[in-house]
């Protein structure tokens, strides 16, 4: 296929960066299950979370109105991107900052690394930002001679430990007070030996270690949270202080942010600042948003840049089921609630995004076939809790079963043999396209428990169904089926005359 | 194709089979008549839920409030447009406590950084989430003067109070650098569990004056 007709690139074009596994989610999984220290944590961590979410929540009469509003206002973003980027752009550049255009991560890193030296400087501050995560900033920045300092509490814990985040709003959720005691004890440098577990203790010798890197630092790199259209106004929300410092101080500041971050006007963030906060931290705000327009003479950084990342999101927004996933404002709510991702943790989905909207999200921007991705949305019991929690009610559950269906074909595609799912599923619709012929299948009950033998447990099935009973045994079928049960226990009734008709 | 050009189309393209977005629903709060007195007390129930101290004073005990919550600080800033009335107690003229910022008359961020206190106005704040709207007036300063000392003391006047987020927007001018703050500095990231003091102010003494 050619890509040049009319100018036009051949689309879908995917991401890349930290969002393709290498290892199957089920594999992946299966290891992280074996480490009970850390499902301990999640599983402390993520109740916490669950009932301050609860808890305010709760408080507002008005939460699913503005759930309501809050998805349409993204629908409505999604529908409108290209006209709504370009009046951003012309209102941020309006006051003085400066728009660049990224189409993938290597675009970005190049982008960001050329602005970093223009300010002649090797070393930058950064607060917590998942696109800068995604298209791997800072291993980039290292291979050039940059030095990225990580700002955020989590995100020092995982980069002091030499680790991976496995959670977009806790990136260190994995650790408990302890292991994040032993880390900064080994790797940062003048630090108290007499280090207690205290999180307050803790927090503090973060203060101490970060302090002067942030009253010296030239350049900031941060992300953004949303971005108000109609203002060329950027906003990010966090909670300890290491956002205000980098957003301030430094001379130079360069945020990473995806094209859907966009909301049209100031008054949207009546609806996404009550949502947010609640949603992430379960308080009823954080404590500290920063919104800054271009540049501010005499107040903060003086040379601004945004670089706006496209990244496969545009190959999401193609999906006309999957596109609703770019409404995601990161909140986490959904792999709080998750009962696999609180129990595999984050570090079992490979990619930058974990849980529920990863699992979704992730193989969106990368396309289906990419590497081991298409296990990602496997990783559900589609029970809808995610669905519940979500802020902008992105309907993370169905969209999961058309990313299995996208696989499936996907896999049909490139084999041309039907597979033993398609073969049970044909079998399955045998069966259930009529009572008589289930009714048939049921004489074959008494085969199950002869299988079962003495124990009266299945504890193999061939096959694919194989995976079903690698960690748990099929008690064996009754005698008779249910409908066998019925017809011989129950007199037969008159039919009404309305069952007549 | 410049890379502005080669996403703007992928984007049309990705959208060509897109249905049209269905109208906003906004059926949310956007008003409430709260009396005073209630919004007074769910704003300091709510600031004193993220561990800052709050006092509720008449104007005229202004400025002993504010000498009695500086009376520790060694040294304090303040934006070059904050009331000198105010200040009275807290600083008589002479004081060499007091640093004035001012554009043109910039503290440096280590001098910032030597400063114990800062003392600022505020623009507007919301009652149920608790939240102090700071927008750069010449009462409230340039962001760096309320980030770097450690001990934050904000004044916020009876009549900047409102109960509800989408009441408070329409007060804020946006194209101003905003700073929402919500109690001091906090972290939730061991454990999930709140704890607060970190980077920013880790002490948040809040006035609440009536009358102002």
């Amino acid at each position: 296929m050619s890509n040049v007709f009319m100018g036009m690139p051949t689309l879908p074009v995917f991401g890349d960066g930290n969002l393709h596994i290498d290892e199957p989610f089920p594999d992946a999984a299966h290891r992280e299950l074996g480490n009970t220290q850390m499902r301990a944590n999640l599983r402390h961590a993520t109740h916490t979370i669950r009932d301050k979410r609860l808890k305010v929540v709760g408080e507002l009469p008005d939460w699913e109105e503005l759930r309501d509003a809050g998805a349409a206002i993204k629908n409505q973003v999604m529908a409108d991107l290209p006209a709504m980027l370009e009046e951003f752009e012309k209102n941020f550049t309006a006051r003085g900052g400066v728009i660049h255009w990224a189409r993938d991560s290597h675009e970005a890193n190049k982008i960001v690394a050329d602005l970093i030296r223009e300010q002649d400087t090797d070393e930058v501050v950064k607060v917590k930002s998942m696109a800068t995560q995604e298209i791997g900033l800072n291993e980039y920045l290292e291979e050039q001679g940059i030095s990225a300092f990580e700002t955020d509490l989590a995100e020092l814990i995982v980069q002091l430990g030499h680790d991976k985040p496995s959670h977009i709003l806790v990136p260190a959720i994995h650790k408990n007070r302890t292991e994040v005691r032993d880390i900064f004890l080994a790797e940062m440098p003048n630090v108290d030996p007499n280090l207690t577990d205290d999180p307050r203790l803790l927090a503090m010798a973060a203060r101490e270690h970060l302090r002067r890197k942030f009253l010296t630092a030239k350049v900031a790199i941060s992300g953004a949270n949303f971005a108000l259209a109609d203002s060329g106004t950027l906003a990010v929300v966090e909670s300890e202080g290491n956002g205000r410092m980098c957003l301030t101080l430094p001379e130079t500041l360069i945020t990473v942010m995806g094209i859907e971050k966009l909301l049209p006007t100031k008054d949207d963030l009546e609806v996404f600042m009550q949502l947010l906060p609640r949603s992430s931290t379960g308080e009823r705000m954080n404590p500290y948003t920063s919104l800054w327009t271009g540049v501010t003479e005499g107040d903060g950084p003086q040379n601004v840049h945004l670089v706006i990342l496209d990244n496969g999101r545009t190959a999401a927004l193609a999906d006309k089921y999957g596109r609703t996933a770019l409404n995601c404002i990161r909140c986490s709510a959904c792999m709080n609630v998750c009962p696999v991702y609180e129990r595999t943790g984050g570090h079992a989905y490979g990619s930058t995004y974990p849980g529920p909207i990863g699992a979704i999200l992730t193989p969106l921007l990368t396309g289906i076939k990419s590497e081991e991705n298409s296990s990602l949305p496997y990783a559900s019991t589609l029970c809808g809790a995610c669905y519940d929690a979500c802020p902008v009610k992105i309907n993370i559950p169905e969209i999961l079963v058309h990313l299995r269906g996208e696989d499936v074909d996907s896999k049909r595609e490139e084999k041309k043999l039907p597979s033993q799912m398609d073969l049970m599923m044909k079998g399955g619709q045998w069966a259930f396209s009529s009572g008589k012929h289930l009714g048939l299948l049921e004489k074959a009950l008494p085969l199950g428990k002869l299988a079962a033998g003495r124990d009266k447990k299945i504890k193999r099935l061939p096959g694919i169904a194989a995976g079903w009973t690698q960690s748990r045994d099929i008690p064996a079928p009754p005698a008779q089926s249910f409908r066998d049960w019925w017809k011989k226990d129950h007199e037969p009734v008159a039919p009404t005359p309305d069952q007549e008709k | 194709m410049s890379a502005k050009e080669e996403i703007l189309s992928r984007i049309t393209s990705a959208l060509r089979d897109a249905p049209a977005p269905e109208p906003i629903p906004r059926e949310y709060r956007v008003s409430s008549d709260m009396p005073e007195a209630e919004l007074i007390e769910l704003l300091v129930d709510r600031l004193e839920d993220y561990k800052a101290h709050v006092d509720v004073v008449d104007l005229p005990h202004l400025p002993a409030t504010l000498a009695e919550r500086l009376k520790d600080a060694t040294s304090f800033v303040v934006p070059h447009g904050i009331d000198a009335e105010w200040l009275v107690e807290a600083a008589p003229t002479d004081s060499a406590r007091l640093r004035t910022d001012a554009p043109g008359a910039v503290l440096s961020v280590t001098e910032l950084d030597h400063t114990d206190a800062v003392l600022t106005s505020s623009a507007v704040s919301i009652a149920e989430s608790g939240t102090i709207v700071l927008d750069g007036t010449p009462n409230q300063g340039r962001r760096a003067i309320s980030l770097v000392p450690d001990h934050h003391v904000c004044v916020v006047p009876v009549s900047s109070i409102v109960r509800l987020l989408p009441e408070a927007l329409p007060r804020m001018d946006i194209t101003r650098p905003l700073t929402w703050i919500s109690g001091p500095s906090a972290t939730s990231d061991i454990e999930l569990e709140r704890v607060e003091g970190v980077h920013g102010p880790r002490q948040l003494d809040v006035i609440i004056v009536k009358g102002l």
